[in-house]
């Protein structure tokens, strides 16, 4: 996009343009590397079936937080619940694996058209409401969820309580690779699938529109487009990258239970986005790797500091989560993308 | 040259020799993934953290124990290597943290993993890819089933079991019995509550006038004790872990409700129960124990339990004294080292297995004398007898005989 705005104000310089052609070169580059991992490191063993998991729970987390981030970051709505997207998402995998017997692959569209029609009929009494309201609407939802996966009526599909565990697909033509690996190319070709639709989408007409949306509603009202549809249609399809999101989580974590997504995994994708940068598609997948990278390792590592330092209190689990949320959200207030980019634009002017 | 070739291939031919003479006595070691003729990789998780953390001192006795074990030179010379992770009895985690014990840190086996709902999310895991989950720290009656599932496998009596006991005991002893149940709300809880109406026979819907349920998400227990009081039941079964418990114990003394009160055992500890609810609050709880409480006066001068202090004295200084999950550790993790010990050289999963289900009349430390541990390749659970016992001062007495019985789900 840097690029479209310097063509059109007519002054490319070499330098940038070059610069911008590197920047593309790269992300292919980064590209192949995350796509030849599985033979570089399952071949050599350096990498273990383990860590492919939690790379693919990185890049799956980076699908919700994109999801996230295109109805707050793009289109100014607050979202508290997308957790209950991620639950609607992953359940519709689950069951159609666990009951119908249908292949993984073939349950990720029907996640999308789940979740879509769930994320839109949400989207429409949420239209009403702003800010801070729209907040507590959606966090009812992400509270809700796991109550209503465990209701005695519907045990018969989710389970209940105990949740739902399924089998990981095999490669297949006799592909030499481990069941996680495969998962790990599926969930990296899905991921990069939904990146260029969000990229395209937001260079469009209608990503044009979003924007619009965000700063001025009321201006955006006058130039003729229809917000309620708009605001709608963005709700449905934030619940489309998150759903997917979700069934992708499913079939790579082979287990599915209400406890998987407690009102605490909403709020993860939310500091996902803010953290990563909020508006921003390099900012999703940093946002992804923060949410997977936190949630293993806070714990652990306050427990470490606190044994390292001697302190005398014991610091609650968390506590260096929270220092670090602290210290990003005033040293970086747009996110680890924005901070990275502002230092760029500031190494280069000087 | 010739002659270095011919001392070559003398040398070469010695060394073959050697190796070919050798092997006999290789052969017998055999090992799976984390085995090896110095270590042995053990997995486990418990709940160090959350609402089902009173259990993990298990965990911690466990691995004390191996400490212990260690310093006397292992087992048939090889290290424990005991690698435990915390769950917080949340399923998701567990299964998070059993494949990592599996798939990166490359265990021989999963032992003690505590918990339910925890086991019955990584159950098919576990027999998928044919991985011993051994001894599991619950009592669900569906470990014991060897056609299905011939990895896994129980310790302690099934709940099924321990249930029916209850009701016989309700039958015979209380007067026109409106039984109310406090339920945890998943396979654990639903797996007593099964036994107990089995137990009950074909009153047992009448009988049972108010079943309340909880989840182990839940802060309290305090509402479903105001209702289960206000169904004018007469009998109480508490088929809740520790801390909620405590909770219902001490929630019905406040309100006034005195009924009959059958405690399960996976609550019946003195430290870990009795003591947070208040003592004057439990008088008069049953129970039914296999595992001699060390609150327990009798005990003073048992051998088993000499040992067992010596032993917490000096490994697991910082646990709780009075607290039967420590003992409860202990034993199961000598029937692990029995195990162990009758596997010789032979470490492959599948031997684990095979010498698990040949458990013959194993007395374990800390056990009951005479309730012994038996296994064979079509019984999976360990122990199957109990002794009742009644809350009385700041002991559980004991009273009447052992009693035995067979799982009847499976």
């Amino acid at each position: 996009m840097a690029t479209t705005t310097t063509a059109a104000n007519g002054q490319v310089s070499p330098a940038r343009s070059l610069l911008a052609l590197g920047a593309t070169k790269w992300l292919w580059v980064l590209l192949a590397i995350l796509a030849l991992l599985p033979l570089i490191g399952g071949k050599t063993g350096l990498i273990s079936n383990y860590t492919f998991l939690q790379l693919s729970l990185m890049i799956v987390y980076a699908i919700a937080v994109l999801g996230l981030n295109l109805l707050t970051g793009f289109n100014g709505q607050i979202s508290l619940g997308h957790g209950a997207f991620f639950a609607v998402g992953a359940y519709t995998a689950a069951i159609l694996i666990d009951q119908a017997g249908w292949p993984f692959w073939a349950t990720l569209p029907m996640a999308a058209i789940s979740c879509f029609i769930v994320g839109y009929l949400f989207g429409l009494p949420a239209l009403r409401l702003e800010g801070h309201y729209l907040a507590l609407a959606t966090f009812a939802l992400a509270v809700a969820v796991p109550q209503i996966l465990k209701y005695r009526h519907f045990e018969g599909f989710t389970n209940g309580v105990q949740g739902i565990n399924i089998f990981k697909a095999d490669p297949p033509f006799g592909l030499p690779l481990s069941s996680d690996q495969w998962m790990y190319l599926v969930v990296l070709a899905v991921a990069i699938l939904m990146f260029w639709i969000a990229r395209n989408l937001l260079d469009s007409r209608t990503g044009r529109a979003l924007r619009a949306i965000r700063d001025q509603p009321l201006a955006a009202d006058t130039m003729g487009i229809n917000t309620s549809h708009y605001k709608a249609v963005t709700f449905g399809i934030s619940a489309v990258y998150t759903g997917v999101a979700g069934a992708l989580h499913a079939i790579i974590f082979e287990f599915v239970s209400p406890d998987s997504f407690r009102f605490e995994l909403s709020i993860a994708i939310l500091v996902g986005a803010v953290v990563g940068g909020i508006a921003s598609l390099p900012g999703a997948v940093i946002g992804g790797v923060f949410v997977q990278v936190i949630e293993k390792y806070a714990d652990a590592l306050t427990k470490k500091i606190t044994a390292a330092i001697h302190l005398p209190i014991d610091l609650e689990p968390w506590t260096i989560y929270g220092i670090a949320l602290i210290v990003l959200m005033y040293t970086m207030p747009m996110g680890i993308a924005g901070g990275l980019s502002l230092l760029w634009k500031r190494l280069k002017g000087s | 040259m010739t002659q270095t070739t011919r001392r070559m291939l003398l040398a070469s031919a010695g060394m073959l020799a050697l190796a070919l003479a050798a092997s006999p006595a290789d052969a017998q070691k055999k090992y799976d993934e984390g085995a090896t003729d110095t270590e042995i990789k053990i997995g486990n998780t418990n709940p160090y953290s959350g609402n089902a953390s009173s259990y993990g001192t298990i965990g911690k006795t466990i691995d004390a124990y191996f400490k212990m074990i260690n310093e006397q030179g292992g087992i048939n010379g090889r290290k424990v290597n005991f690698i435990s992770y915390d769950d917080g009895y949340a399923p998701p985690k567990t299964v998070e943290m059993v494949r990592k014990l599996v798939e990166e840190d490359k265990v021989l086996f999963v032992f003690q993993t505590l918990g339910t709902p925890p086991n019955t999310a990584i159950h098919k895991y576990m027999n998928g890819k044919k991985v011993p989950h051994l001894f599991v720290a619950t009592g669900a009656s569906k470990w014991g089933n060897p056609k299905e599932f011939p990895w896994t496998m129980g310790f302690q009596p099934d709940y099924v079991t321990e249930a029916v006991i209850y009701a016989k005991h309700i039958l015979a002893n209380v007067k026109d019995p409106k039984i109310g149940v406090l339920m945890q709300n998943d396979d654990y809880g639903k797996d007593y509550f099964n036994g107990f109406k089995q137990g009950l026979g074909k009153d047992a819907d009448k009988l049972i006038v108010q079943l309340a349920t909880y989840e182990s998400t839940d802060p309290t227990v305090d509402s479903q004790m105001i209702q289960l009081k206000n169904s004018g039941a007469n009998v109480f079964f508490n088929i809740t872990i520790p801390k909620y418990a405590a909770q219902a114990i001490r929630k019905a003394a406040e309100i006034g409700w005195k009924p009959a009160h059958y405690l399960n055992n996976v609550s019946a500890s003195v430290g870990s129960v009795m003591k947070p609810a208040g003592f004057e609050n439990g008088q008069g709880i049953l129970t039914a124990a296999y595992i001699k409480d060390p609150t327990d006066p009798q005990y003073a001068n048992d051998k088993d339990f000499l040992e067992w202090k010596a032993f917490m004295q000096k490994y697991n200084p910082n646990a709780n004294m009075a607290d039967v999950f420590n003992a409860y550790a202990y034993s199961v993790s000598t029937l692990l080292t029995v195990t162990l010990k009758q596997c010789g050289d032979d470490l492959t999963r599948a031997n684990v297995m095979k010498q698990a289900a040949n458990l013959k009349g194993v007395q374990l430390p800390m056990i009951f004398d005479g309730i012994k541990a038996n296994t064979s390749p079509s019984d999976f659970y360990p122990i199957q007898s109990v002794r009742l016992s009644r809350f009385e001062g700041e002991v559980f007495k004991l009273f009447g005989d052992i009693i035995s019985a067979e799982a009847q789900s499976q």
